[in-house]
């Protein structure tokens, strides 16, 4: 069985990290990723970086800016992560923007992934009608599971197809904004997750943007499966470094 | 074939709409709707009216004697650089904020490069009283000073980008990301036929009014409705899509697109995308584009600010690929040269963007007999500094 599809059994709330590969430094890819693991959270988001990264805010936006500086690149993210599943056990998905991975060749990044031991991707700008039209099969073909995202103004018809087309999760973004905007739930927030929930979708549920601390995460998992933390995580190496992240990680727990 | 979008957003294989689901609704509603206001009989009276009567519309069809008696051929020039703001992307920002209003939304915002297209929609929005927000570069903000002060007397706030290289690119970034956080009282005015569907389409047909002047223009003074060339400036493309937009499918007309070739093709200073570029997806549209092996989108140069974008519209990756456009680039230098020349010949500043189009006689034969027509896509008041300094003036 796909690692998500285990880990998303589990009978607790999931925390799952977002982390820009090669941020701070281009070789910390691999360490930041066992301590992670090594502090108990649940599953990875590694963030292939992006010149033009639409979605995101300036803190991730400056992390993907300064690994590309630094030299990362897709060949580079799968050189580093080449013998991950010797040490980590935990799933771990690719974020990525579209273009990188077109480059690349998306069977031969579909394949990469497969042989690397990824076990999903998710791809912001790739559309849920041209990924099932179009590579659905590839994805399918390498195991691979492609998490889509829904907003509070995704329409419940449009919920229920990303549904259909997905066998992971579904990313819920909390707010209609780009990655690190917000931090904390009002109620037109939570009303969204709790009608959500009640349409008692195939797929589980896993909250993202805007949970920075314990009590985002709190509210966030009541209608939810898990829930994403990014900026906030990027603001914390920013400021203590890898020496920061254990402590970080207790505060959500 | 047809050349013009289909119905799925796409021309050939470029196009479409590989955007963020934050961003469906925004361009869903955009796009459910767009060609239904413009089809409206209101719609099209008011828009037709500004043109007319604050734009400045038509814009003659000039023909330029002395400079067609040196290149031996027929040359008429498009004189989109005599609309009001200096060039043809007033055509765009006009049909905008009318499909902005009957939208309902009370908020603007905008990219700009050079500040051309920033300088369009503060105006518009002046004119309606809407409030406009402008995403230009840091890097931009520096050089293009008289434009950044045109904007703010016009009302405009202009926000500068602060991410990746500081221009264009990052501009658009920066407007799309304000639109994914403020999804319902916004419209984004783009200024080119980029961006995801339907914005390639709808600026086009906006901009189409200069290809449907030139058709009854050319049949007044020629007895014929096609020319046989059609020559444009593409950085985006947005006159280049106006101008050739109703001899698309008209295969009699020649279609000649111009790149800005910077320093040189192979300098590695250059905004020539079809000779440098290949598919991939920018700004949210599958199209030809700058950018490395690894897909990291490249920062592109040209003298010339309009036309460094690292991207084209999707219909001209579609003309580029398919054979239909003919596509020619041009050095700053060639560029430099010709708007001088048609400065001394026909009395005509052109905008740099502009004299690259111009600048293709030099290198590219017509018949004596051929009927060609320029695009003057912009005047060259925005460029006297680089004017002044390049040639010492």
């Amino acid at each position: 069985m796909n690692r998500i599809n285990k880990k998303l059994q589990e009978d607790h709330k999931l925390l799952s990290i977002y982390c820009t590969a090669g941020y701070p430094e281009l070789e910390d890819t691999l360490p930041i990723i066992q301590e992670l693991e090594k502090n108990g959270v649940d599953f990875l988001e590694i963030g292939l970086p992006f010149s033009d990264p639409l979605a995101d805010g300036p803190t991730i936006q400056q992390s993907s800016t300064k690994a590309l500086q630094s030299g990362m690149t897709s060949n580079k993210l799968f050189e580093q992560l080449k013998d991950i599943r010797n040490s980590v056990e935990i799933p771990l998905i690719i974020m990525g923007y579209f273009n990188p991975m077109l480059q690349y060749g998306v069977e031969k990044f579909c394949k990469k992934c497969a042989d690397t031991g990824i076990d999903g991707l998710i791809i912001p700008d790739l559309p849920v009608d041209v990924y099932s039209k179009k590579y659905k099969a590839i994805f399918e073909k390498y195991g691979l599971r492609n998490i889509f995202l829904i907003t509070p103004q995704t329409s419940e018809e449009r919920i229920r197809f990303i549904d259909s087309v997905s066998n992971g999760f579904i990313y819920m973004v909390s707010t209609a904004s780009v990655t690190g905007s917000t931090s904390g739930f009002n109620e037109e927030t939570r009303n969204y997750f709790k009608r959500v929930k009640e349409m008692q979708l195939k797929n589980k549920l896993i909250v993202g943007f805007g949970i920075s601390d314990k009590e985002s995460f709190i509210q966030a998992t009541q209608y939810t499966k898990g829930a994403i933390i990014g900026s906030a995580f990027i603001k914390t190496l920013n400021k203590h470094g890898k020496a920061g992240i254990g402590d970080f990680i207790k505060s959500i727990r | 074939m047809s050349y013009q979008v289909n119905e799925k957003g796409y021309y050939g294989e470029f196009g479409g709409a590989f955007i963020p689901e934050m961003l469906y609704p925004n361009v869903e509603e955009l796009r459910s709707q767009y060609l239904d206001i413009m089809k409206e009989d209101s719609f099209q009276k008011e828009f037709k009216a500004l043109l007319r009567d604050y734009v400045g519309r038509p814009t003659p069809l000039y023909y330029a004697e002395r400079f067609s008696k040196k290149y031996g051929t027929k040359v008429y020039l498009k004189r989109e650089d005599l609309c009001h703001t200096g060039a043809h992307k007033v055509n765009n920002t006009v049909g905008q904020i009318l499909m902005a209003k009957r939208l309902g939304k009370d908020r603007i915002i905008a990219e700009t490069g050079a500040g051309q297209h920033g300088v369009a929609t503060a105006t518009v929005c002046a004119l309606m009283g809407i409030k406009c927000i402008v995403y230009m570069g840091e890097i931009d903000i520096e050089r293009q000073a008289p434009n950044v002060a045109r904007m703010k007397m016009l009302g405009a706030e202009v926000i500068p980008a602060k991410s990746g290289s500081r221009t264009l690119k990052d501009a658009t970034n920066e407007a799309i990301r304000d639109w994914i956080n403020n999804p319902l009282d916004t419209h984004y005015i783009i200024g080119s036929v980029v961006g995801p569907h339907p914005y390639p389409d709808m600026v086009a047909r906006f901009q189409a009014v200069i290809s449907e002047e030139i058709k009854a223009q050319l049949q007044e003074k020629e007895n014929r409705e096609n020319p046989d060339y059609v020559v444009a400036c593409v950085g985006g493309g947005s006159n280049a899509a106006g101008a050739y937009y109703h001899y698309l499918d008209k295969p009699e007309v020649g279609i000649i697109a111009v790149e800005a070739a910077g320093k040189g093709i192979s300098s590695g200073e250059s905004a020539a995308t079809s000779a440098l570029g290949n598919e991939g997806i920018i700004h949210g549209s599958k199209t030809l584009l700058m950018q490395t092996q690894d897909g990291q989108i490249t920062e592109p140069y040209s003298i010339s600010a309009g036309l460094d974008y690292p991207g084209v519209g999707p219909m001209h990756a579609n003309l580029f690929t398919s054979g239909r456009g003919e596509f020619i680039s041009i050095t700053d230098k060639a560029a430099m040269d010709a708007g001088l020349e048609l400065a001394k010949l026909e009395g005509i500043i052109p905008a740099i963007e502009s004299s690259h189009a111009l600048a293709i006689f030099e290198q590219r034969k017509f018949k004596k007999e051929d009927i060609v027509v320029v695009n003057l896509s912009g005047r060259g008041d925005k460029d006297l500094s680089t004017y002044i300094d390049y040639f010492d003036l």
